[in-house]
């Protein structure tokens, strides 16, 4: 699929519950930013570290800003979830991360939304 | 010391208690059915040295049993400084249990195994207590199968030998295999037992000594285990430290005093896990997990027969485990002649798969593992639903009453869809899969290959010549022809693309936990003359 990557500044939001977590694990460990993570386990879900904990690289997209924190993904997975926009809320739990919230017994989870249809190339 | 970040010294010392300990009636009514067991305890420490050490701090977190999202015991939330004890424990048995003859340490390991068998029952109740997955899965699957992966390794260093190359008349290099020293070990909470026995297994056996963290979902079973195996174990051979990945995962992983970092999990830690171990110039293995295809050729339903019955199996394999399995077969491929008739078969056999009380033995899937993984995989049928996939069974939570009104209950789902959506390219880890039609071969491969991942695929069809050309053409570690979900120790198991870097089980592994010892000696006197 040749996904021409729109940035859009709308592309991710925060809800006020997690907003209000933002604020607090601000407060502990200082800037803080985000990492869509993919794959098993704690993976499809937002990972936040202190900014420099978790080096980013040229194959890194920041695809938005939320809370006054950069959000980043690979750019490949990005291409993957470029239809959708998303809303980063937070829900009770932990996960098994090193996500700065899950001490807090809260998890960052990704809630989305459509901004355009998926088409398909191959399959029907 | 490894480096301890400003910020983990700031950390809160406690966290918010999720409530009083309370046991579940429907596991203290299966305990009682079991007839070897031990008493559980109320808090768990960590495991060091062959002894329960409380942690430095005293932090303590609550363990959650997901088929009733009550508390069910504390565990040490361990800092850095448990950590370096974990690591100074190991590293004091390191170089004995490296030097003790193989037969000794295989002895070890199957009498472990012996111990794990005697116990099963009770281990594999105590495991769908902490993980939520049927009592069905962790008798007939999870523990067996540990018990063998032990069995294997054992049996594997005392065949493995090293070799000897002759250079020339009088010049001989022979190849040792060493232990590493010390390992670190991060462990999901998928198959807790069994995860950690394949990373600890091949560790052990190659002579290493080891510091393993348990997720911190899922953290209770493997130190019963421990406890269990208490008396067999070397003190220092296996180490188990519990806490939270930031507080004590960074500190092991990133710590300068191991030779080796091991991680199942997901990609954005398993790039910080590389990042840790690029620091100290040491060797990870990561498994990330992947999005695996399964692939029905339309010769699958050219005969009325038990291979019929047996492909359709494989279909509802993705609800094994509640699909918390990194080769949860999440795709199905199916081609078109028989599209119709396939998924009209394969949804009832969906809506037979019995969900519920995880401690009948009639039940075959059980509780997600943990609330936000519930809340992540209901956002993913609400994308799904979306993306205009059409969900042609489940699409909801489970409720479920009485004692299990609390857990984590998802239907098994099938959305029908295309493999641009979301729910075709993510890892949901739950009961999910996205079918979607094929007409030929070729097709069916790019869009197997139309991935980020690549861990396991499954191919089911009658033509031999096809079977084959699937199973060398779909990049993924492992593609099962014929059958799925099968976990044995002597077939290799890991991911192509993002699923991860290296291999486990298989004797290979060994390999994975050993240095290679090059001896080159000269058997002559004679100066080489060139100064």
């Amino acid at each position: 699929m040749s996904t021409v990557i729109v940035m859009d500044p709308g592309r991710v939001s925060v809800t006020d519950a997690a907003r209000k977590l933002i604020e607090q694990l601000k407060k502990t460990y200082g800037p803080i930013m985000f990492h869509q993570s993919g794959g098993c386990c704690d993976g499809s879900a937002p990972m936040c570290f202190q900014v420099g904990e978790f080096k980013l690289g040229g194959v890194d997209e920041k695809v938005g800003e939320i809370a006054g924190c950069e959000f980043w993904m690979d750019r490949e997975q990005f291409k993957l979830w470029a239809h959708t926009r998303w809303t980063v809320d937070v829900v009770p739990g932990r996960g098994a991360s090193f996500s700065l919230e899950a001490p807090l017994n809260m998890r960052f989870l990704i809630r989305s939304s459509l901004c355009a249809v998926p088409t398909a190339k191959a399959d029907p | 010391m490894s480096p301890t970040s400003s910020a983990q010294a700031r950390q809160p010392s406690s966290q918010p208690a999720a409530g009083p300990i309370k046991e579940s009636g429907a596991f203290t009514a299966h305990l009682k059915t079991i007839e070897r067991k031990i008493a559980l305890r109320s808090q768990y420490e960590n495991f060091i040295g062959g002894e329960w050490v409380a942690p430095v701090k005293g932090g303590y977190f609550d363990n959650i049993s997901p088929t009733t999202g009550q508390v069910i015991c504390r565990i040490a939330r361990s800092q850095a400084e448990d950590v370096e004890r974990a690591i100074d424990a190991a590293h004091a048995a390191a170089d004995k249990w490296g030097r003790t003859a193989v037969a000794e340490r295989a002895r070890i390991l199957n009498r472990v195994a012996d111990r794990i068998e005697e116990y099963l029952p009770f281990l594999a109740a105590v495991e769908t207590y902490d993980n939520g997955k049927p009592i069905r899965e962790t008798n007939l699957a999870d523990l067996p199968l540990a018990v063998d992966h032990f069995r294997y390794f054992a049996s594997c260093v005392r065949a493995q030998e090293g070799s000897l190359g002759e250079l020339d008349d009088d010049t001989v290099a022979y190849h040792y295999h060493e232990p590493l020293g010390v390992v670190g070990q991060i462990i999901p909470w998928n198959f807790p037992i069994l995860m950690a026995t394949w990373k600890l297994a091949p560790a052990l056996a190659a002579g290493n000594a080891v510091v393993i963290k348990p997720a911190e979902q899922t953290p209770m079973s493997l130190l019963v285990l421990a406890e269990l195996v208490q008396d067999i174990l070397p003190p220092g051979v296996l180490n188990i430290v519990n806490g939270f990945g930031l507080e004590a995962g960074k500190p092991l992983a990133s710590n300068p005093r191991i030779a080796k970092i091991a991680f199942t999990g997901e990609t954005t830690t398993g790039r910080l896990i590389m990042q840790y171990a690029s620091e100290n110039i040491i060797p990870v293995t990561l498994e990330l997990g992947g999005k695996s295809p399964n692939i029905f050729f339309a010769d699958v339903m050219r005969d009325e027969d038990a291979f019929v019955d047996k492909a359709l199996e494989g279909f509802a394999m993705f609800a094994l485990n509640q699909g918390e399995v990194c080769t949860c077969p999440s795709r199905a491929l199916v081609q078109k002649p028989i599209y119709e008739r396939f998924m009209e078969r394969a949804v009832k056999r969906v809506e037979a798969i019995r969900q519920g009380d995880p401690y009948e033995m009639s039940t075959q899937i059980g509780a997600q593992a943990s609330n936000d993984q519930y809340e992540k995989i209901l956002s993913y049928i609400d994308i799904g639903r979306k993306e205009g996939a059409k969900v042609l069974t489940g699409g909801e939570a489970n409720k479920m009453s009485g004692d299990l009104a609390g857990g984590y209950y998802i239907k098994p789902t099938v959305f029908e869809g295309h493999n641009k959506m979301r729910v075709f390219q993510e890892e949901i880890f739950g009961p999910v899969v996205s079918v979607t039609v094929f007409d030929t071969p070729a097709q069916a491969l790019e869009i197997a290959n139309d991935t980020l991942y690549g861990l396991g695929a499954g191919v089911w069809t009658r033509d031999i010549n096809m079977a084959y050309r699937f199973g060398r053409g779909i990049k993924a570690g492992r593609v099962w022809t014929n059958c799925y979900h099968a976990y044995p120790a002597h077939a290799a198991f890991g991911g192509y693309k993002k699923s991860g870097i290296g291999r486990e089980t298989h004797k290979m592994m060994l390999d994975h936990y050993q240095q290679t010892k090059n001896v080159l000696v000269s058997y002559s006197d004679k100066a080489l003359g060139f100064f």
